[in-house]
């Protein structure tokens, strides 16, 4: 399916280099493109399957690169409503479109969720160092 | 890509044009008249069917493009015999050369596998040396020498505890693993049918010795530790490891990749081991990955001695009075062959030498000076790459190119997610790409998993104190220059950062695939 890119100024960030967008009842989760840029050359992702419960700041899945494995940590609690399957069968669309194509789960999130509890753009930024 | 502002102009006659691509057609390297019966000959032998059409595909050359072509090729190979090569872990000592030559004696050459003992005396001693040699440095006193590398030395005991346990009547089923340890190990213990339990490191890059008695349950059958351990740190309570597991009726496996720091000062039996393997291609001067096949012989305890491999090379007093070797397949309880015959003994020859001619002082030496050589390049690195992990080391040490002043939290995170939490000025990556435009090999990276960025740099005892400046100060030069200039070495390579993934999922390892591939741009 396809997916336009956010903008990342739109999105929220945790401690661990996720993403997050909330729409209605719905958290798209992906990895930002600083962890990315880290990773290097990227050879599996391993997501949940669909109806899988995921726990705010517990591993949903890994990521594995020519350099390290990585656990891929939920920025919000919730049920996998959706897997990208284009980014299973090719990972490198990750690395070319972290905030768009390259999306790799949506929760579905009870009612008065918010994406509070996560960095703004700025926030992110900050922590990992921008400009530098 | 302009090289102009380094130092280190491209050297642009390194070709790496294939041998393909310098064919033409007809060229040959020599034109040998056809004896004239031979072709009829050909077809009484050869039914029709069988003939090709037309000749092979093969490039066509002469033979002085065929020669400078391997010639030039080879001279694009870094070795530890051109170069500095200080990849830590793997001990890349200079090897000797006599060495070569006593490997290359027709007596050892020569010899083969199906001869019966009696003809091949001269080498079962060398082989009956070697296994004693190896007992007295292990203090354990059964060897086999039969494993063809480290790992298959470490499978091979894991498969000698399994049966011990048989034999004991008991079921057990875990290996404890550090997080400091070598990939082989837990990849050894899978094999072997174990399941892999892993043991967290303390904050002195030790076994943690709380987490390690927490994991100890009756289904612990071994503990594999190397030590000194991968941050090149010796484990300073080994003995009570040791006791812990023995109390618990489990073994002590030491991995022997790091022997070269302790090699005549201490003995892992004296310390609590039960099984060991040697890598003769580190400590002992094997050359690596040529020469020949390799070897990762084993020592274990008088109790296991019965598992080893068969044979075994024994020694008996002839009719003579004087000393008979015989190999020994009468082993019942053995865990079986592990290779044929005698095991790989070119490079049991280049070892024996090695020991033999170092002595138990030259042993002793060769520990003192891997780690005075790995503490004085320590000292003169760690203000620019920051050690996370002792003040002082064994035969290697690993340091970070994360700097900063919050480096403790960011190992920590990184210890957790195995992703930096921040950016970083210089990657562990760059650093050993621009070493190569200084002419030195680069050390390993991003190993051990428990340090971000990490540099494992290991020089060895054979390095004078003027290469270990030299690499030095081309570290601290690195630190200084321009961030470009260090990411987008290296300059000086006909290949620069090739696409690793691309080359480990989609090798293009025959010609036929190479033609397709170019057919097909």
């Amino acid at each position: 399916m396809s997916q336009a890119a956010y903008d990342p100024r739109q999105l929220r960030f945790s401690e661990s280099h996720e993403w997050a967008h909330l729409e209605g009842d719905i958290v798209t989760v992906g990895i930002t493109d600083f962890a990315v840029d880290q990773l290097t050359d990227l050879v599996h992702v391993e997501l949940p399957a669909v109806g899988t419960e995921v726990v705010q700041g517990e591993p949903f899945g890994e990521i594995e690169s020519v350099k390290t494995v990585s656990d891929l940590i939920a920025p919000v609690s919730g049920t996998v409503a959706e897997v990208n399957q284009a980014v299973q069968q090719d990972v490198t669309i990750i690395s070319q479109d972290p905030y768009g194509q390259g999306w790799m789960i949506k929760v579905r999130v009870p009612e008065g969720t918010t994406l509070d509890h996560l960095m703004t753009y700025d926030e992110y930024q900050q922590q990992i160092g921008g400009g530098a | 890509m302009a090289t102009k502002s380094t130092r280190f102009p491209l050297r642009d006659q390194r070709s790496l044009a294939l041998l393909k691509e310098l064919s033409r057609p007809q060229r040959r390297a020599a034109r040998l008249p056809v004896a004239d019966d031979a072709a009829d000959e050909l077809q009484q032998w050869l039914p029709e069917e069988h003939r090709s059409d037309s000749p092979p595909p093969l490039p066509e050359l002469s033979e002085l493009d065929l020669v400078r072509h391997f010639v030039n090729l080879s001279a694009l190979n870094m070795s530890v015999d051109s170069a500095f090569y200080p990849l830590g872990s793997c001990t890349m000592k200079y090897n000797p050369k006599r060495h070569e030559w006593a490997a290359r004696l027709p007596g050892f050459l020569n010899v083969h596998p199906q001869q019966d003992d009696e003809s091949v005396q001269g080498m079962l001693a060398l082989l009956y040396g070697m296994q004693e040699l190896l007992a007295e440095i292990s203090g354990l006193p059964c060897v086999s020498l039969q494993p063809a590398a480290g790992a298959q030395g470490e499978l091979t005991c894991l498969l000698i505890a399994a049966a011990y346990y048989r034999d004991q009547g008991q079921q057990r089923t875990k290996v404890l693993i550090p997080d400091s340890a070598h990939g082989t190990n837990p990849a050894s213990a899978a094999l072997a049918g174990f399941d892999c339990v892993t043991v967290a490191s303390n904050e002195r890059g030790t076994v943690d010795l709380a987490d390690l008695k927490a994991k100890l349950d009756p289904q612990v059958a071994v503990c594999m530790i190397t030590n000194p351990n991968t941050l090149g740190l010796f484990e300073t309570d080994i003995v009570e490891v040791a006791q812990a597991l023995h109390e618990n009726g489990s073994l002590l496996y030491i991995d022997g990749a790091n022997l070269n720091a302790i090699l005549g000062k201490c003995r892992p039996g004296d310390f609590g081991a039960d099984m060991m393997h040697f890598n003769v291609h580190k400590t002992f001067t094997g050359p690596h990955g040529s020469g020949g096949p390799g070897a990762g012989p084993i020592a274990v305890r008088e109790e296991l001695g019965a598992y080893l491999p068969t044979p075994v090379i024994v020694r008996e007093r002839g009719e003579d009075d004087r000393p008979r070797y015989r190999l020994d397949y009468d082993r019942p309880r053995s865990v079986g062959r592990v290779h044929g015959f005698f095991g790989n003994v070119g490079i049991l020859v280049r070892g024996y030498c090695y020991l033999r001619s170092l002595g138990p002082e030259g042993m002793r030496r060769v520990a003192e000076n891997a780690v005075l050589n790995a503490n004085y390049l320590l000292a003169r690195v760690r203000e620019a790459y920051p050690v996370p992990y002792g003040q002082r080391c064994m035969h290697e040490f690993v340091a970070t190119t994360v700097d900063g002043d919050d480096l403790q939290e960011v190992v920590r995170y990184w210890q957790q997610r195995h992703l930096l939490p921040r950016k970083v000025a210089l990657t562990a990556q760059d650093v050993a790409k621009r070493l190569l435009d200084y002419g030195f090999h680069a050390p390993t990276v991003y190993f051990p998993l428990i340090v971000p960025e990490a540099l494992m740099i290991e020089p060895t005892e054979t390095e004078a104190k003027e290469t270990l400046d030299a690499f030095a100060d081309a570290l601290l030069a690195i630190r200084r220059e321009e961030r470009e200039l260090v990411r987008e070495a290296p300059h000086t390579t006909p290949v620069r950062r090739p696409d690793e993934v691309r080359a480990a999922r989609h090798p293009v390892l025959t010609w036929h695939e190479l033609e397709q591939i170019t057919q097909d741009r």
